[in-house]
């Protein structure tokens, strides 16, 4: 029988966990120890569902519903002085609960605090966009969708941004596999070459230490060269070897001291 | 298709999509001035661009994805070619968000030494900028000038790591090695000559008509566009906002140093090309009052956290336990407890940040890399409209993106 393998999570996993070990937890403390973050969550609370709020690492985290996205962002930047979005992306938890985490990273200069903004959406759903507040979202959304697949409405310009516009499959999802699946071994092929290539060719290797052995156009064996694209998989010539030492060893014959120049400063 | 013996212009590269004047002209990828792959497709009126549209990823090779599959340690190496300028600093950011998430101390002399390879990494990181905006441009002499300088600088990174450009000089939980003894007067010998070398550029620079006409006024970003494009270091300083990350959140050894952080609000090439000069000799000020600070310190160079980090290499060598924990370390790697953190630090090109989510697994669950070029690029986009063709050059040499970072 063969060995099932798991097709929701083909990342790589640790190989032995010791059945007793508990991971330990980065410490979270409430909210209301920071005078600036608790001020600022009363902002938040006093519009919208919270559904949890703490501090971790000097930073505030929020976990809002999905659906506020836009408008708690817009409260923060106009009402709490977060002016700047360092950062947003999602994290993927289809695997364990079947959503895509999304986080947003603000920055306020004046208050110098940062607070993460966090919701949760489910595979199919779509979020909406920050590109209106904050002009950096243009290339992070796209970037999250280019990445896992989440859809943002109301996006000027919906499109893949690191990935090719024709790729298929989103490289970040944990189900995405490591060597990268069957399009994309196929991909340059086809472009490149035209599908009908791809019996001569064959499909892309993605394993960067794949080596092979009988390669003689990639590869070199110092001491046993062959002319460049010998056929060696029948046998091979052997290679003579000659060492420089049998015609005699470079040597200097008339050494002057002092004609010579010894360089102890590289003049920085 | 246009016919080529029909006597009518017959251009390569450009495309004749309407019967209107707008040209759509597709700048790079393969572009010397672009500093890496940047593909730019302009839409033109005469010679005024009227809309831009970058294309990048044409150097994305998933390091998100990579991070998500190695040990910590494992992708140290790998940070070294986001910004493979100045890698060190790319070192530093993640080493500093995976100990924030452990909870790690530092010894104080592996700060002193961070210190030091993070500011010449900035010193180098300015003078390449220096060089190669300044040959975009046109001016040659600039460019062997400054790479003169830098390559002292490559050489006291060898004699600490052996490496040039990819360093891999940071480990987490401090560094793998001490400085070698020539290192300080080395040094300090580059730093007496640098104010002389700095002003030998602004001599040639600064009054140059040709520099001048390609710097002033060009490229002119607003304060509220900075900042809602995410930009960051010399980007957004050079908009007005005094925001500098080592001043105003500082880690490491930040706050026990007197430096400014140089500022200007006209937000145009120049005035960013202004702060480059400023802030080199700000680090020159760093790094002598840093290297004052080694004398005197213990010689610890790792923190001692058996859970985390391997033991000195003479415990590994005589205690059995200590052996044990390196093999589990170096084979399974370490486990950070459950959490998440968002680190930034203050690279060369801006605000460089590492999000981690950790599961408590020898894996990251989650690596976010926040590379200040991604939106230093994205800005085009909105600052290109407006200005004309030989601007374009100018517009990218001061975004100073890398496209190591960019695409990552």
């Amino acid at each position: 029988m063969r060995a099932y393998t798991p097709k929701d999570n083909v990342q790589a996993k640790s190989y032995y966990t010791d059945r007793f070990w508990v991971a330990p937890q980065v410490a979270k403390s409430a909210v209301s120890d920071d005078e600036v973050f608790a001020a600022d969550l009363e902002a938040i609370k006093a519009k919208f569902d919270v559904l949890d709020a703490y501090i971790q690492v000097e930073q505030m985290i929020v976990i809002i519903n999905a659906n506020d996205n836009y408008a708690v962002l817009e409260l923060l930047k106009n009402e709490c002085e977060y002016t700047q979005l360092s950062e947003m992306s999602a994290i993927d938890w289809l695997d364990q609960e079947g959503k895509f985490e999304i986080f947003y990273q603000m920055l306020s200069m004046t208050k110098r605090k940062r607070v993460r903004i966090k919701c949760k959406i489910d595979e199919k759903e779509a979020i909406q966009s920050v590109e209106k507040l904050f002009r950096c979202a243009d290339w992070s959304e796209r970037e999250m969708y280019d990445m896992f697949g989440v859809v943002v409405n109301n996006h000027p310009f919906m499109k893949r941004i690191l990935m090719p516009e024709d790729w298929e499959g989103f490289p970040l999802r944990k189900t995405y596999p490591l060597q990268g699946d069957e399009f994309a071994a196929w991909y340059e092929v086809d472009k490149i070459f035209g599908k009908e290539a791809r019996e001569i060719i064959g499909p892309e290797n993605r394993d960067p230490a794949r080596i092979d052995r009988y390669d003689t156009k990639r590869f070199s064996r110092l001491g046993h060269e062959v002319p460049f694209g010998t056929d060696i998989s029948q046998g091979e010539p052997d290679t003579p070897l000659v060492y420089q030492e049998q015609e005699g060893v470079f040597m200097i014959d008339k050494f002057d001291a002092q004609k010579s120049v010894v360089i102890s400063d590289r003049h920085r | 298709m246009q016919q080529s013996n029909r006597l009518r212009p017959f251009f390569e590269n450009i495309t004749f999509d309407r019967v209107d004047n707008e040209m759509i002209l597709n700048f790079g990828p393969q572009h010397p001035s672009a500093h890496g792959q940047l593909r730019l497709m302009l839409h033109m009126q005469q010679e005024q661009i009227t809309k831009a549209h970058p294309d990048i990823g044409y150097l994305h090779r998933g390091m998100e994805k990579m991070a998500e599959n190695m040990i910590y340690n494992e992708f140290m190496p790998t940070t070294d070619r986001m910004d493979y300028i100045a890698s060190s600093s790319n070192n530093y950011g993640f080493a500093l968000a995976v100990e924030k998430l452990i909870g790690l101390e530092v010894p104080r002399r592996a700060k002193v030494i961070r210190m030091l390879l993070l500011e010449v990494n900035r010193l180098m990181s300015h003078l390449f900028w220096l060089a190669t905006t300044a040959l975009d441009i046109g001016a040659m002499t600039v460019f062997l000038y400054a790479f003169r300088e830098r390559e002292y600088l490559m050489d006291l990174v060898e004699d600490y790591c052996g490496a040039r450009l990819t360093h891999a000089a940071i480990r987490i939980g401090g560094v793998p090695l001490d400085l070698p003894d020539n290192f300080m007067a080395d040094l300090r010998k580059f730093l007496d000559k640098l104010p002389e070398n700095i002003k030998d550029y602004e001599d040639l620079l600064d009054k140059n008509r040709v520099w001048l006409m390609r710097m002033e006024n060009v490229g002119v970003i607003s304060k509220e566009m900075a900042l809602s494009w995410g930009c960051s270091g010399i980007m957004l300083r050079a908009s007005g906002v005094k925001w500098d990350i080592r001043k105003e959140e500082p880690y490491e050894l930040y706050d026990e140093v007197e430096f400014n952080v140089p500022v200007s609000d006209k937000g145009d090439n120049y005035a960013r090309y202004k702060l480059y000069m400023a802030e080199m000799r700000e680090s020159a000020k760093i790094l002598y009052q840093v290297a004052d600070m080694y004398e005197g310190t213990s010689p610890e160079l790792m923190a001692h956290a058996p859970q985390y980090i391997s033991a000195p290499k003479l415990d590994i060598m005589t205690q059995n336990y200590a052996l044990m924990q390196h093999f589990v370390l170096v084979t399974q790697g370490m486990r950070p407890p459950v959490g998440e953190v968002y680190i930034p630090t203050e690279s060369p090109k801006g605000e460089l940040g590492y999000y981690i989510n950790s599961q408590g697994g020898p894996y990251p669950y989650r690596l976010k890399l926040r590379a200040p070029s991604f939106w230093h690029t994205g800005i085009l986009t909105d600052l290109l409209p407006g200005h004309y063709i030989p601007d374009v050059v100018s517009i990218i040499g001061t975004t100073n993106i890398v496209f190591g970072e960019v695409d990552r």
